[in-house]
């Protein structure tokens, strides 16, 4: 019954995770070229253009600054943006339309995956035992016995000696 | 030249092709149980060759082909340092003033060019393989002949669709154009082949893993086989990516190191399936399980290193990498369509050869550990694949094409790297089979320990990611970098007292120094610590990653004596001038470094313009201590007032990147290492206790 709280927990830390950048203004200007691209052919982020008389980045950044000024929206800017340079001009897909399919197929696809993967360790009996298998709680003499290098050891060599252990324990 | 070229290029497509088809016919004609040829015929009639007689005649062309492209490879190269400037390709790639460490370079330069490199390395692996094939005559000879099969594909391209020998039209010029100005950096003459090793390499497993898959290879033996080929192949990728993004650092003059480019994003796909491969492996070689999915991995890796290689030469994609654009990306589609096809119909026939026992017995514990590294790898995979081709799809799909860039990756890919971070620390620490929970008790109480004092330290160092620098509210960079480090020390820590755990053993055994005992520890199950090494590594170079998070930057024009601060640094510009030599006309500027009253040292950032091409290129001047990089650019000049305008950033731990892949390459050649055998162990030592890294597995 423990394992649907902890698949909770686990999504609910998987989904803040992923929502934190969405609040992150950052300094509206950094933010807002750093979201937008130089369309000088660098392939660079407006902010990170570096070249010395380029016309391009220059026009944009101070047309940015002309529309924070102005009281522009995030939104609206990008949309000024598209307007005259094109859809390439944002650094990323926008989240309507068929760009939200860019942001959502991600999180889709991690949770279709990590779904079977469980299902996977259900259908192998991974779950029969409990999360940590028929051994859970063993009686403390025998989690001693365990611990116990020479005990251990002497496992070790016997699965060796009985071929169970292709001697593969962990590396690449 | 050109002529002797061309001709080697021909032969080596006739040999290969006798290759595939002698060698296919070989193995069909033992799979299919003919008959052994009789010496003489007594009716007079023609001899026949019994198969394996053809298999080694395949064999053998395959070791020729090998001699062939190197005869290509040979004159390509000669034609460079001669200047044969009627061959069109080194017209195009190189002149008479290019050093000649770039004129090596300018082999794979171009797009003839780098295809030829791919072929030639395919031969050259192909030829150590074939050499090999005693170990395994059957399995080697399918291995070979799939082999052939790939290079037959590349030596089509080879001679019809990007010859490099091709012969310029009319009158031939007295100079070339040059080496593309980007290209000419220490990096970029070892970066290139070391990818395309890497991406070359994983031919090798993909070639067993099928050809054991075809023939119904026995047990697990061909991944034994093919294990130090992966290893070397996933060490030459890794290498090759690092030097990339080293190249990118220094050359392009942005900062940066990874800018999520469609060829960047390429380069790393097939490292990734080939990492979730190195680990899912181990599942099948310890307890036969996950043969399917193992098979799968590699075919995947394979047909990804195809897909990068056609991200790169054949122009599906707009790319700052777009060196070498044509027509080549339908033929690399078709032939990516027809070894998925090959691999789905043979997986289809033999999946029954696949089938094995799947038993879990716990949740927590390696087996499950591997399962969701593979999950986060592939993930993390798909994350890529899909952002490098989303803009493609969009346009398919609405009309226009949109960009797909580091706001979107690191939106989405980040923080599945940090899930992979956290399993790259626990997954070590699980036992195979189960665990109890006094078991998890002493393993994870150090790390947790670790992870918390880092997140005190970084707070009481000033990071605040619920307050950005910038005066704005929550800071992701920071948040994201935060976690990083607190995971980092939590990874490190688990590993280091992995480490410490079994040499504890050792000296007990041995009376030994803790150094010494961790030395033999690793000795005796190279392996295993030398994959602990490479976490190390890789945890060191995300640490490095992290600092991007508080890179810093300031640009100013310098006039003579004029300064400029970032970080503890103040620059003061000593000079700057112009100079020229044969091959380019640059302009610098020499300015003094103070730190805090610290000794004063100078750098010397530069700006060249390249004679041939007419293509600038910049020369960063870098200051790099652990703490950050002092990242100098000159931008050029003022053209009213002549002075130089200068960018520097700081940007913290960026050499902890370059000394990650240090230790990721030790680890790896430990990995590589066969293992001390218990009889090396101590005499003074008990038999029974002299085993190889029994004692000291840690969670085992």
């Amino acid at each position: 019954m423990r394992l649907p709280k902890i698949l909770e927990a686990a999504a609910l830390a998987v989904a803040i995770c992923f929502s934190v950048g969405a609040a992150s203004p950052n300094g509206r200007i950094y933010d807002l070229d750093h979201r937008l691209m130089c369309t000088c052919g660098c392939a660079e982020l407006l902010g990170e253009c570096n070249h010395v008389g380029c016309t391009e980045s220059t026009q944009e950044l101070g047309e940015l600054r002309k529309d924070i000024a102005a009281g522009m929206s995030d939104q609206q800017i990008f949309n000024a943006f598209v307007a005259k340079y094109g859809a390439t001009v944002l650094a990323a897909p926008p989240t309507k339309g068929f760009g939200l399919v860019a942001w959502i197929a991600t999180p889709i696809v991690f949770a279709l995956a990590l779904a079977g993967t469980i299902l996977l360790i259900r259908r192998w009996g991974g779950l029969k035992g409990g999360l940590m298998g028929g051994n859970a709680h063993p009686s403390p003499a025998a989690e001693e016995a365990i611990l116990d290098p020479a005990e251990r050891e002497r496992h070790e060599r016997i699965r060796r000696e009985i071929g169970t252990d292709a001697g593969i324990d962990g590396g690449l | 030249m050109a002529a002797f070229g061309s001709f080697s290029l021909l032969i080596a497509l006739a040999l290969a092709v006798y290759n595939l088809l002698a060698g296919a016919l070989a193995l069909r004609m033992i799979a299919v149980g003919t008959p052994q040829p009789t010496p003489t015929s007594s009716l007079g009639s023609p001899r026949r060759i019994s198969p394996e007689r053809l298999a080694d005649t395949a064999r053998r062309a395959g070791i020729a082909g090998f001699l062939a492209v190197t005869a290509a490879v040979f004159a390509l190269v000669w034609s460079v340092f001669a200047n044969d400037f009627s061959i069109a390709y080194i017209l195009e790639h190189s002149n008479r003033a290019l050093p000649a460490a770039y004129k090596f370079a300018a082999m794979w330069s171009g797009q003839e060019g780098s295809l030829l490199l791919w072929a030639w390395l395919l031969a050259i692996f192909g030829f150590i393989l074939r050499l090999q094939h005693k170990a395994d005559v059957k399995l080697y000879a399918y291995a070979g002949t799939i082999l052939a099969a790939i290079q037959v594909f590349f030596l089509l391209i080879l001679n019809f669709n990007a010859p490099p020998f091709s012969l310029v039209q009319g009158t031939i010029p007295q100079d070339g154009n040059g080496l593309n100005p980007l290209l000419q950096y220490p990096e970029m003459v070892i970066h290139p082949p070391m990818l395309y090793l890497g991406y070359v390499g994983f031919s090798i497993p993909f070639a067993f893993a099928l050809g054991a898959l075809m023939m119904r290879y026995p047990g697990e033996k061909w991944i034994k086989t093919t294990r130090t080929w992966t290893l070397v192949t996933w060490l030459f990728l890794t290498v090759g990516i690092f030097l990339g993004m080293h190249w990118a650092y220094a050359v392009l003059g942005w900062g940066g190191y990874w800018g999520w480019d469609p060829v960047e994003n390429a380069s790393f796909m097939p490292w990734l399936t080939g990492t979730a491969f190195l680990h899912s492996v181990m599942m099948q070689e310890r307890k036969g399980m996950m043969k399917s999915w193992n098979v799968w991995l590699i075919f995947s890796t394979f047909l990804l290193t195809i897909l990068g290689t056609m991200l790169t030469r054949g122009g599906l994609v707009s790319s700052v990498h777009a060196f070498a654009q044509s027509s080549i990306g339908s033929w690399f589609l078709t032939f990516m369509g027809i070894v998925l096809a090959v691999c789905i119909f043979t997986y289809v026939l033999q999946r029954s050869h696949l089938k094995s026992e799947h038993t879990l017995e716990s949740l927590v514990s390696r087996e499950s550990s591997f399962l969701f590294n593979n999950l986060v790898l592939l993930t993390a995979c798909f994350v890529i694949l899909w952002g490098t081709l989303f803009p493609v799809l969009s346009e398919a799909v609405e009309g226009t094409k949109v960009t797909v860039g580091a706001p979107f990756y690191n939106r989405v890919a980040v923080p599945i790297g940090l899930f992979l971070l956290f399993l790259t620390g626990v997954g070590p620490l699980l036992p195979w089979r189960a665990t109890s929970l006094r078991a998890i008790r002493r393993n994870f109480v150090l790390p947790v320990v670790a992870l918390w004092i880092m997140v005190v330290i970084c707070l009481l160092l000033g990071m605040r990611p619920w307050n950005s620098r910038d005066g704005g509210g929550f800071d992701t960079g920071s948040f994201y970098a935060l976690v990083a480090f607190a995971l980092s020390a939590a990874v490190l820590t688990a590993i280091i007292s992995e480490f410490v755990r079994g040499a504890m053993v050792i000296r007990r055994q041995t009376r030994r120094n803790l150094l010494s005992s961790v030395v033999l520890l690793t000795r005796r199950n190279t392996r295993r610590y030398g994959g602990y090494i490479i976490h190390i590594g890789v945890v060191v170079a995300i640490v490095g990653l992290a600092g991007a998070a508080f890179n810093r930057n300031v640009e100013k024009e310098l006039g003579l004596h004029d300064k400029m601060s970032i970080g503890p640094y103040t620059l003061e510009n000593e000079s700057f001038t112009q100079d020229s030599n044969d091959n380019y006309d640059s302009e610098f500027a020499v300015l003094n470094v103070s730190q805090n009253g610290r000794k004063p040292f100078q750098i010397a950032p530069e700006k060249r313009v390249y004679h041939a091409s007419e293509q600038p290129e910049t020369m960063v001047a870098i200051h790099s201590v652990p703490e950050w990089d002092l990242y100098v650019v000159y931008e050029g000049s003022n053209p009213s007032t002549g002075q130089p305008i200068i960018k520097a950033f700081l940007n913290p731990l960026v050499g902890w990147i370059w000394f990650g892949l240090v230790i990721i390459v030790f680890g790896t050649l430990v990995a590589l290492v066969p293992s001390l055998v218990p009889a090396m162990a101590p005499a003074r030592v008990p038999a029974a206790q002299a085993e190889p890294a029994a004692a000291f597995k840690g969670g085992d």
